[in-house]
């Protein structure tokens, strides 16, 4: 029984304790919550309304009731119209596009011929499982619009074989290998992951072992502390992009498109990014382990809403928009762009801005926490 | 008191109306020192009295909610770098890189104060301090003495003009402590100007000065003598057979405000001479031997205590 005693009295302890550590309690019940939401309700593994570009030479009646079957089908949103095939690829290529639908010239004749014109569907075809529901839908969608128009003495051409030769080009990842599009991803999961808890950590454990004190005793000013400590792990973060790089390409062949330098700047940009988010982590906690549950916290969101595990696409657009905040979701669009498009800097640049933003406010939030004095 | 003559420009640190609060605790309450350069004074109190807060003021790391004053003639509101350049801090808890070895440490700090010929002012200060051999020993491995020492290394290096040390020799040996003091009085010796907060009563007997400090409030200040002869206290000690039985008699009798069991001695202080002489005098038996005699600083202070309480307890 005293056995029971002893154990029954660490346990009131540990009570204890949990109740003192607000942000451990805190977590504890936020973290399914989170996750909830997460899983509940933002992630969708058939995304729809992806968005559609159309490229039209030929303006016929059935070609509006064609691209209003596209629209109805809700797995197309088609935002528009573009005035060349260049046009179109280069929105595909930043990403603005999901699709562009190219009807040329003469399709509605050579369909009422009974030629079978081609449609052509170019697919972003980098996240594999993003376009993959849309496009294996399209036949069954054209066919279904155009048995409205084919009726009379059309009504021969709506039976098998179908009336339109429907050409799809996979682009970016014809295969659809997955790989190329997690390799490149995971440069940022791990990017984040490490640059935020390696930063928090480092700077709360001189909190917590006193030689915070010390060097404010010292005459070193905050922005100084802040970049002497940050620095190092820059290194660290250019160190493990080398390794995910190298195993991408010589492990498992992912191509390599664009500019390497291009490149460059999107990983400095998200590695200041991360660090700027450890560092005013670190002025937050109190302890090592607090700084490590606010990595998790942050974290975990990250991979979630930032189209890394599930299509960016296919959530809701409160979700989309929570997403757009954090800087993985612009840099796995940039790595992605950069390494299996070729993006250009303009294609690149939407996903750009939104990271300097986010450094300039992280930054100016750990500027403003950190603290001169130990008040 | 003697320092108030001191010229402005004399003054290491003048500070008035320093006011400190956490939360609703009042942690340092008014306090004005006057403190002359080239000094070693002694900052005593009980614990949580104030002190650690006092210094850190004193040296710029917390703002202080009300007061103002210089220390070593910089503002300590609004040029608390300048005072950081001048300053060496010694924190109450080691505060070094404990990862790091001592030579790192110090190589850290020379080149954190952007000192000119680093080697040569690391060198000296190991051999000063007796840190030479073990210069490449990581300082967590360090026992208390030692890392006291590679402690005031470090916070001297800059070569400062004033030094604080927060209860320096909590927790270090008897040889160590005496090591340490001597190194103080080197360094005074040296004009540095030291402010050194102890329990010790034998150390603040080594200071030129003492100020004390209880609940966030300035007791006393000045030389020891004086303080001594400014509390207006008179001490009865006992000696012998069952004296420690005494003790518990003589608690709370009139006359005798405070008592304490020393060595093997009970001091029986009171401010009435008269009422204390009543009581001794109620007290005789055999075995037991009364005398009259100076109050020591202990003494001293286990009164001021016992004020200081009231006071609080009044406010």
């Amino acid at each position: 029984m005293s056995a029971l005693r002893r154990i029954g009295a660490i346990l009131t302890k540990e009570f204890i304790q949990m109740r003192r550590d607000r942000l451990t309690s805190a977590i504890m019940v936020v973290m399914p919550i989170m996750q909830l939401i997460l899983f509940g309700f933002a992630i969708n593994s058939d995304p729809r309304h992806l968005p559609t570009l159309l490229y039209l030479e030929d303006r016929s009646a059935i070609v509006r009731s064609l691209t209003a079957g596209l629209q109805n089908s809700s797995y197309f949103d088609i935002q528009g119209e573009v005035q060349s095939a260049e046009a179109g690829t280069k929105a595909l290529q930043s990403g603005e596009a999901a699709f562009v639908i190219t009807v040329p010239a003469g399709f509605t004749r050579e369909m009422l011929r009974g030629d079978r014109p081609q449609l052509l569907i170019e697919a972003d075809a980098s996240d594999p499982s993003a376009a993959s529901n849309a496009v294996g839908m399209i036949q069954q969608i054209t066919q279904s619009a155009l048995k409205q128009d084919l009726k009379g003495e059309w009504a021969s051409l709506a039976q098998a074989p179908p009336p339109v030769d429907i050409v799809i080009h996979r682009m970016y990842n014809p295969e659809g290998i997955s790989q190329y599009n997690i390799v490149p991803g995971l440069l940022g999961v791990i990017l984040t992951m490490t640059m935020v808890m390696i930063t928090s950590i480092a700077m709360t454990r001189e909190t917590e072992r006193g030689n915070m004190e010390n060097l404010l005793a010292m005459p070193a000013r905050p922005w100084e502390v802040m970049a002497g400590k940050i620095v190092p792990y820059i290194g660290v973060g250019i160190v493990q992009t080398a390794i995910v790089l190298l195993a991408s390409t010589f492990v498992f062949g992912v191509p390599f498109l664009g500019s390497v330098w291009l490149l460059s700047l999107g990983v400095g940009l998200f590695i200041i990014a991360n660090l700027a988010v450890g560092f005013t982590f670190s002025t937050v906690a109190r302890s090592q382990m607090q700084a490590m549950q606010m990595t998790f916290f942050f974290f975990l969101p990250s991979i979630m809403l930032s189209g890394f595990m599930f299509p960016f696409r296919g959530m809701p657009a409160w979700a989309q928009g929570i997403g757009q905040i954090f800087p993985l979701t612009h840099f796995l669009r940039v790595v992605r762009g950069v390494m299996l498009k070729g993006s250009d800097f303009a294609a690149m640049w939407p996903n750009i801005w939104p990271m300097l933003i986010f450094i300039a406010v992280a930054t100016t939030v750990a500027m403003a926490r950190y603290r001169s004095t130990l008040d | 008191m003697s320092d108030t003559e001191c010229a402005p420009k004399d003054l290491a640190i003048d500070v008035r109306g320093l006011t400190k609060s956490f939360g609703k605790l009042k942690v340092v309450n008014s306090v004005d020192i006057r403190m002359p350069r080239g000094q070693v004074w002694g900052f005593l109190g009980p614990n949580g009295s104030g002190k650690t807060t006092t210094i850190r003021m004193l040296c710029g790391l917390l703002k202080p909610d009300a007061g103002e004053g210089t220390c070593l003639g910089f503002d300590i509101l609004k040029e608390s770098r300048e005072i950081k350049n001048q300053v060496g801090y010694m924190t109450q808890k080691f505060s070094y890189w404990e990862d790091l070895s001592i030579r790192e440490n110090l190589e850290f700090v020379a080149n954190l104060y952007d000192l000119k010929k680093k080697k040569q002012v690391v060198d000296k200060t190991l051999e000063t301090l007796g840190l030479s051999s073990r210069q490449k020993q990581l300082a967590g491995t360090l026992s208390g003495g030692w890392k006291q020492r590679l402690a005031l290394a470090a916070c001297t290096l800059h070569n400062p003009k004033m030094l604080m040390l927060d209860e320096p020799t909590a927790g270090v040996d008897p040889q160590a402590r005496r090591d340490f003091w001597d190194q103080i009085h080197r360094l005074s010796s040296e004009g540095m100007t030291v402010l050194v907060s102890t329990h010790y009563m034998d150390e603040a007997e080594r200071c030129d000065q003492i100020a004390y400090i209880a609940y966030g409030n300035l007791m006393a200040q000045g030389r020891v003598e004086d303080i001594i002869d400014q509390s207006g206290l008179y001490t009865f000690i006992a000696e012998g057979v069952g004296v420690r039985e005494l003790m518990e008699r003589l608690r709370g009798q009139p006359g005798a405000d405070h008592v304490a069991y020393f060595g093997n001695a009970l001091h029986v202080s009171g401010g009435d001479l008269d009422a204390l002489k009543r009581l001794v005098a109620a007290h005789q038996a055999a075995g037991i031997k009364w005398r009259q005699e100076r109050p020591n600083l202990e003494d001293v202070f286990i009164h001021l205590m016992g004020q200081s309480k009231d006071n609080s307890v009044a406010v």
